[in-house]
């Protein structure tokens, strides 16, 4: 992983305890990228040992206990230490410091620190898979998980319980960053709609979280030494344990998803060579998506027994985040236009979000809608709907940002063919896995089963085949980028010539990011124009990069 | 492999104003959503990297972001309202149905008619009828859900919920749980039998001489657990008789209305409203009466009122 033998942040200094003690939040975000991806790999295996059970109505190689293991594992480890964790841990602790001309983040150690505690979270889960394994599904759902459920459960909400303290030192470490420590000249309106997206997740991860600790400390307690807290037969309730898991869990669902729009507004504006079309609204609509996500958890509740017109409030503030959802795509639209599109890689992955987005953000509104809601309810179709969401938007997010600043961070280029094969390969199977589950969901197909009825196999067995593609694509990325890392050609500082901090300074960067403290006298995003094309320079770049 | 389908069977009053609903949807956002993306295509085709240049556009306008805007909120406030309406309704049984009694268990649906007849993970009801069920669980939380009815309630341990539909078309159907209650939940699963209702009254009758009715179950129950002693003798407890679907007045002012829910929790829970006049000397039964007996002895409760009594008539007692 050397450079062109110029010191920068990775060959400072060499050994394992240089990686494992540093302070570096680039290196503590590389350090995420690792654990993050060993994650990613382990819920993706579950998957798609999930889909091959499913190609047939009755059971054919798993049975149902270890079926229901299978999707809970692939939920919690997908949720909790890959989706949650993704963007923010990696791209956010590289790059919010450099994006607005910091030298590190506000607490390093506790950076450091935060990583340690995902890790231990992380092994806490390997454990319960280990010692058996646990099969609630992520929802830990109450009376089932605190008094019927004969499996790691104690384990395995540890390990969620643990890893969720990580994504509250994270928020912190951001929050005080981003208010503290800004270079001179970065006002609250220059900061890249990344760092916005970041912000608003903060606020969510330190606001949200310690509900869901509190929740699964009580569930804990429930379980362990049998306190009547949510199980009726010990005098408990069991919808507050829906109540307060949703408190969180909505939430969460933005701390995945508001920081791949971030990278969305960095990716679209750079390949369109255009100032990001209506930046207030976007970093605004952020903010409102955070806060409007606080007060709509009982959106999971519709058939649960919440009374009748609990549901209706929480049905119209559900579909009230509809506004902010559609400010954004319509504004990244508008930033093509009259733009200069190159459909790089990343970019083929930013337009693939925004596809996928569409679909899973406008299903949302149909469960947002009560009288369908009742129909759809913990169906296929709510399945369809969060996979677009969150494996079809925030994973085209979290891979446009890879391919986005991989040079930045490795100081190496990819190839760019196979990336734009993977890109597009990872949409089609994508569109194929999971369009079928939204027929399976409406014909009334319930989630969560292991076998069905004769008449659902064809759209399970699309699936399927659509599942399998996914995983390819998802493969040729880890191959050509591991690839490149020793074979690829030397990233120069800027090669999409985009704009921002982390562009103005060396692929990969030095420790300290900047030699001395830049002074921001430029708004954000202030591309102008086309490429100039007859420059030598952009016309190799163009050959190599394929801007 | 079997033969395909791609929409599910309508067999209720519900699955017809649902699907309107649904299709309705479908148009609204696929146009919505196809618009959108077509826009994004096209920019991205015509303004591709080596197309013709174009002079620099600006990069804001309140105008138009409140012009995309106010569409959007609109068309969601008027979806909004829609599936409320269905909604409420769907989740409102009409006074005058036929009522049966769900029980969840892992992992088999119990269910129970007022005349007494039982049947597990079988439903039979009469076509173009009104039908309520009273849902609870044994255990954890399990969901009834028919497909073909397009409507589901959970059924949740300690507490009762209810739901309703009008069969529109006789046949079988699918009976689904959706919620996840562990090991079997893909095989607590069912039948709903949608009869004629002169077939269905056959049914109901078939064996029912040997039966006793819910009601008189519950009047059994009654007297085991003594509740007479307290509930005749004016001065200990008060009497039970019509008190269903009245409002009570609680010690410390509050009202409540006599529901399964109240009755349910005052048999288990009977601190937790105390009625007014009368101490709370009456002793808990939580434990002691399972589910089903509960169920046989609202049922008898309910028959101490006028309403309930002739329910209890219609289901062929
Ligand atoms: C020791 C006497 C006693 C016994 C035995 C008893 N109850 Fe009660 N019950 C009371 C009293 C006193 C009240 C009113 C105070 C209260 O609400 O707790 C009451 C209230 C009720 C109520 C609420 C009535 C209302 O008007 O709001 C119901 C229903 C009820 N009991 C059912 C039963 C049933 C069923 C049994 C038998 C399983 C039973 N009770 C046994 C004393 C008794
Ligand atoms: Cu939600
Ligand atoms: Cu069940």
């Amino acid at each position: 992983m050397s450079s062109d033998g110029t010191l920068n942040y990775l060959n400072v200094t060499h050994g394992l305890k240089s990686w494992l003690l540093t302070l570096d939040h680039k290196r503590i975000g590389i350090l995420y990228l690792i654990g993050v991806s060993m994650f990613f790999a382990v819920g993706g295996l579950f998957a798609l040992l999930l889909r091959v059970e499913l190609l047939t109505p009755e059971p054919w190689f798993i049975e149902s206990d270890t079926y229901n293991k299978f999707f809970t594992l692939h939920g919690v480890v997908m949720t909790f230490f890959f989706l949650i964790p993704s963007i923010p841990a990696i791209f956010g602790n590289f790059l919010v410091p450099i994006m607005i001309g910091a030298k590190d983040m506000a607490f390093p150690k506790l950076n450091l620190f935060s990583w340690y505690v995902y890790m231990v979270g992380g092994f806490l889960g390997v454990g319960a898979i280990a010692l058996g394994g646990v099969d609630t599904g992520w929802t830990f759902y109450t009376p089932y998980s605190s008094g019927y459920a004969s499996s790691q459960v104690i384990l395995a909400a540890s390990a969620a319980f643990v890893a969720g303290f990580s994504s509250i030192l994270t928020g912190l470490n951001f929050i005080v960053t981003i208010h503290k420590m800004r270079a001179p000249g970065m006002t609250w309106f220059r900061m890249p709609l990344f760092v916005w997206g970041h912000y608003a997740t903060a606020l969510i991860m330190i606001l949200g979280t310690p509900v869901i600790a509190v929740t699964l400390l009580l569930l804990m307690l429930e379980r362990g030494l049998g306190i009547g807290i949510f199980d009726p037969k010990l005098g408990g309730d069991p919808i507050l344990f829906q109540h307060l898991f949703w408190f969180y869990s909505h939430p969460a669902v933005y701390i995945m998803l508001l920081p791949g729009m971030g990278v969305i507004s960095e990716i679209i504006s750079c390949f369109s060579r255009k100032p990001i079309f209506g930046y207030n609204f976007i970093a605004f609509s952020s903010l409102a998506i955070a806060i409007l996500g606080f007060l709509v958890w009982g959106h999971h509740m519709f058939t649960s027994g919440q009374s009748v017109y609990t549901g209706v409030v929480f049905s119209l503030l559900t579909m009230a985040v509809a506004v902010p959802s559609a400010i954004k795509v319509f504004n990244w639209t508008a930033t093509m236009f009259k733009g200069s599109v190159s459909f790089s890689a990343p970019m083929l992955y930013a337009l693939g979000f925004i596809a996928l987005f569409l679909v899973g953000g406008l299903t949302g509104v149909f469960l947002a809608t009560l009288g369908l809601d009742i129909h759809v309810h913990d169906t296929y179709f709510v399945v369809a709907h969060f996979h677009f969401v969150m494996v079809g938007a925030t994973v085209s997010a979290y891979l446009g940002a890879l391919h986005f600043w991989w040079p930045k961070m490795t100081g190496r280029m990819y190839p760019q063919t196979p990336a734009r094969v993977s890109a597009l390969l990872t949409l089609f199977g994508f569109v194929l896995a999971f369009l079928p589950q939204f027929v399976l969901g409406y014909l009334g197909m319930p989630r969560r089963y292991h076998t069905y009825p004769d008449e659902f196999q064809l759209l399970h067995v699309f699936s399927t085949a659509g599942a399998s593609v996914l995983g390819v694509g998802f493969l040729i990325p880890a191959i050509y980028l591991v690839w490149s890392l020793f074979f690829g050609k030397l990233a120069p500082a800027n090669p999409w010539f985009a704009k921002g901090l982390e562009w103005d300074i060396q692929s990969p960067p030095t420790t300290f990011n900047f030699e001395e403290t830049p002074i921001v006298k430029e708004e954000p995003y202030a591309y102008d124009g086309p490429l100039p094309d007859n420059s030598e320079e952009v016309l190799k770049a163009g050959e190599n990069y394929g801007v | 492999m079997n033969e395909v389908t791609l929409f599910p069977e309508q067999a209720s009053v519900f699955a017809q104003e649902v699907d309107q609903l649904f299709w309705f949807f479908t148009v609204v956002c696929g146009l919505a959503g196809t618009l959108t993306a077509l826009v994004v295509f096209v920019f991205s085709i015509v303004y591709r990297r080596g197309a013709r240049r174009y002079a620099h556009s600006g990069h804001h306008s309140t105008l138009l972001e409140i012009g995309w805007t106010l569409p959007v909120a609109v068309v969601v406030m008027a979806l909004f309202v829609w599936g409320a309406k269905i909604f409420i309704n769907l989740y409102n049984p009409p006074e005058s149905a036929t009522e049966v009694y769900i029980t969840g268990k892992q992992w088999m649906w119990k269910i129970q008619h007022p005349n007494g007849k039982r049947e597990i993970n079988e439903l039979h009801v009469p076509v173009n009828t009104d039908v309520t069920l009273n849902l609870t669980s044994e255990d954890v939380i399990h969901s009834f859900f028919v497909p073909a009815f397009r409507t589901k309630r959970d059924a949740v341990p300690g507490r009762y919920s209810r739901m309703w539909f009008n069969a529109t078309k006789t046949g079988s159907f699918h009976i689904f749980c959706a919620e996840y209650c562990g090991t079997d939940h893909s095989r607590m699963i069912g039948t709903v039998f949608v009869m004629p209702e002169q077939e269905y009254q056959e049914w109901l009758r078939s064996g029912a001489q040997e039966l006793l009715s819910m009601a008189d179950k519950g009047a059994m129950v009654y007297a085991r657990y003594a509740c007479g002693s307290c509930h005749e003798a004016e001065e200990r407890g008060p009497s039970l008789e019509s008190i269903y679907g009245q409002q009570r007045e609680l010690a410390g002012g509050n009202t409540v209305l006599v529901d399964e829910s109240y009755l349910r929790e005052s048999i288990l829970r009977p601190n937790a409203k105390v009625t007014e006049g009368y101490a709370p000397i009456m002793p808990t039964f939580k434990g002691q009466i399972d589910e089903q007996s509960l169920n046989e002895l609202i049922a008898y409760i309910k028959s101490l009122s006028s309403v309930p009594a002739e329910r209890a008539s219609m289901g062929g007692n």
